[in-house]
């Protein structure tokens, strides 16, 4: 079986499942959000009964991030609706906006965009708070009411996203059907060279099969280029399985999985067993290739989807009104590392948006020195406008007083997931995706800009 | 429920996305709450670019289409997994989606919440059919009939009681799955 078939496998109480079939799997966790977190609850109740009480609380993770900062009073609402649930289900992780457990979540306008906004417990973005405070662990199955659920993948766990009303039915029941994919996968060989990331992988590949070439499937990693990633890496090209239609993208656990979820469960006191799954010696695929690590480019998903790759050489031409880093997938403190290394010292030439994933991420670029400068410090002084509110911001739009949001036809490169049109405001702009560190190569020139030239 | 709808056809092509199907300012709305639910039928695919798309999907002011089936190309529904994309539709009074293929999420959204039928076409119809063209849609045969030709499509197979009873958890009560509430 394949890393995905035992996952299902297991958490069916079966000994072996196949492609196609349809099992009842034990959820071992259920995240939801400020977005459809509201409807959930709503169906939940609709459904259990007003009094019904959630499966098990333990296993209830709520993260408010996607519209928080904004005077949009029913996103402000949508807030209030998370916290009374919690409150009243008693649930031990939701990481509130604010810290009064009674009280009412408004944005203060007047205090702006980019000072912070939150109270003690809030973290940000749901996908990289889940490993941050110790709710991925390996061999487990995850559902989030978020599409890039499935960047806990990188966990070695079956992790994938669903709609309000199957998330309502874990709510009630802790269980859910779904069909056993087939699975594809991508072994990967050799190391990244100068200049290329993480995100040119998983671009470079969806553009090989496609933004549907992964439909309904598992996008399965494996081999010594695998190893040599860091977690970060890993989750960077996990969270993007969605981005080729994939039901979910899968890692082998190893060492630094092992090391991560350890410290990661012992921080915050988390469940602190698992049983990952091994890679089998007999395993089926529908799709087995080797990509050379060491044969990519700084690459690029250009308008209007995520499969539309081109190499960041060839774009040079394109001229930008904005660079944005940010997002799940590209917020990470890794990411913003990478993006100062080229822009340290410089000035960025068109408007760079920074919002980082998390609080933490906020707390490390502030306390990692560089020369006696903080990275946080090296972002502002190259005029990168840096929010202390983690969040999603603008990586989806949002409402329009979103910080970032593009809120007319512009061009914009950006270190996100998702370039559909509309995804970043204005339905008639144009997104393209890259690395960090080519967002931070074209913000610094004005066009889309291969980053080798900055670095040594 | 009715076993064949007659109605003006809407048509889109590849690759729509959710933030297309229903933009992310929108997403405010809760679709459990009743007139939250309606008020999203009005902005059902209102993202779509207007210079591919002049004519709207849903009239200004108006929380209903008059196209009640969408034709569509290949992973319709495609990115987030929000569920307020399908419900969005079966709101503005969609019944049926024909296309050459769905995103998975957007698939299964349909099944669980019962909103609308999701068909997949044997030809692809978006190259075929304009915006306004009169459709019979058969549910019992599986079958579309557009100025007097008719195609064939796909049948629902094992999702099509869900929807038919009008989503998942109707469904699972009635098949004792779960008990009633
Ligand atoms: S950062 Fe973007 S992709 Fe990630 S969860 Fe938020 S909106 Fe979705």
């Amino acid at each position: 079986m394949t890393l995905t078939e035992k996952v299902l496998a297991r958490a069916s109480g079966k000994s072996h499942v196949q492609p196609g079939d349809n099992v009842w799997v034990n959820v071992d966790t259920l995240m939801t959000h400020d977005v459809c977190g509201p409807g959930t609850i709503g169906v939940f109740k609709r459904e259990f009964g007003k009094t019904a009480k959630v499966w098990d609380r333990n296993r209830v993770v709520i993260i408010p991030d996607h519209y928080i900062f904004t005077a949009d009073s029913m996103s402000n609402r949508n807030v209030d609706i998370l916290r009374e649930f919690a409150k009243e289900q008693d649930l031990p992780y939701f990481y509130d906006v604010i810290d009064d457990p009674s009280g009412n979540w408004k944005f203060d306008v007047e205090k702006g965009q980019l000072k912070k906004q939150y109270g003690s417990r809030y973290t940000g973005v749901c996908h990289t708070t889940l490993p941050w405070k110790g709710h991925t662990r390996p061999g487990e199955i995850l559902f989030g009411t978020d599409s890039h659920t499935c960047m806990a993948g990188a966990f070695n766990q079956f992790a994938t996203g669903i709609g309000n009303t199957d998330a309502g039915f874990i709510l009630g029941t802790g269980k859910l059907l779904i069909k056993v994919p087939e699975s594809m996968r991508f072994f990967l060989e050799g190391q990244l060279p100068v200049g290329v990331m993480a995100k040119d992988v998983i671009l470079h590949v969806i553009g090989e099969i496609g933004f549907d070439g992964a439909t309904y499937r598992a996008m399965q990693w494996e081999g010594p280029g695998v190893n040599s990633m860091s977690m970060d890496d890993r989750m960077t090209i996990a969270n993007m399985a969605i981005e080729a239609g994939g039901k979910n993208g899968i890692f082998p656990c190893d060492d630094k999985t092992i090391s991560y979820v350890r410290e990661r469960v012992t921080e915050n006191g988390t469940k602190n067993t698992f049983d990952p799954v091994e890679i089998d010696s007999k395993q089926s695929f529908v799709y087995d290739k080797v990509f050379d690590l060491s044969k990519l480019e700084p690459t690029v998903a250009c308008h209007p989807d995520p499969g539309n790759r081109k190499s960041a050489k060839e774009l040079e031409k394109v001229t930008l009104d904005r660079a944005y880093i940010g997002s799940c997938t590209g917020g990470k403190t890794s990411d913003f590392l990478a993006f100062a290394e080229v822009v340290k010292g410089k000035t960025v030439k068109i408007d760079t948006f920074g919002v980082p994933a998390t609080t933490r991420v906020v707390q490390d670029l502030k306390e990692t020195v560089w020369n006696g400068q903080s990275v946080w410090q090296i972002l502002e002084s190259a005029g990168v406008r840096l929010t202390e509110n983690a969040s999603c911001a603008a990586c989806l739009g949002g409402p329009v007083d979103t910080f970032g949001r593009l809120n007319t036809p512009m061009k914009c490169i950006s270190a996100t997931n998702r370039n559909f049109p509309g995804r970043m405001g204005n339905k008639e702009s144009q997104v393209f995706l890259a690395s960090p560190y080519t967002v931070a190569a074209s913000a610094l020139t004005g066009h889309i800009t291969d980053p080798r030239e900055f670095l040594s | 429920m009715a076993h064949t709808v007659t109605s003006p056809v809407y048509v889109v092509h590849d690759n729509i996305d959710t933030d297309q199907i229903i933009p992310a300012q929108y997403l405010t709305l809760v679709p459990t709450i009743a007139e939250e639910y309606e008020k999203l039928g009005s902005y059902a695919l209102i993202g779509l670019p207007d210079d591919a798309y002049p004519q709207r999907f849903v009239p200004e002011n108006s929380t209903k289409t008059p196209y009640k089936i969408v034709i569509a190309g290949r992973n319709f529904g495609c990115g987030s997994s929000r569920e307020h994309a399908p419900i969005a539709m079966g709101a503005a009074g969609v019944e049926a989606v024909v296309a050459d293929s769905f995103a998975r999420i957007y698939f299964r959204n349909c099944v669980a919440t019962g909103e609308l039928y999701p068909y997949d076409s044997n030809e692809r119809l978006c190259d075929i059919l304009k915006t306004g063209d009169i459709a019979t849609l058969d549910f019992d045969h599986d079958t579309l009939t557009v100025n007097g030709k008719t195609y064939s499509l796909k049948p629902l197979g094992e999702v099509r009681p869900v929807i038919d009873a009008g989503g998942i958890f109707n469904f699972a009560r009635e098949s004792g799955m779960i008990s009633k509430a």
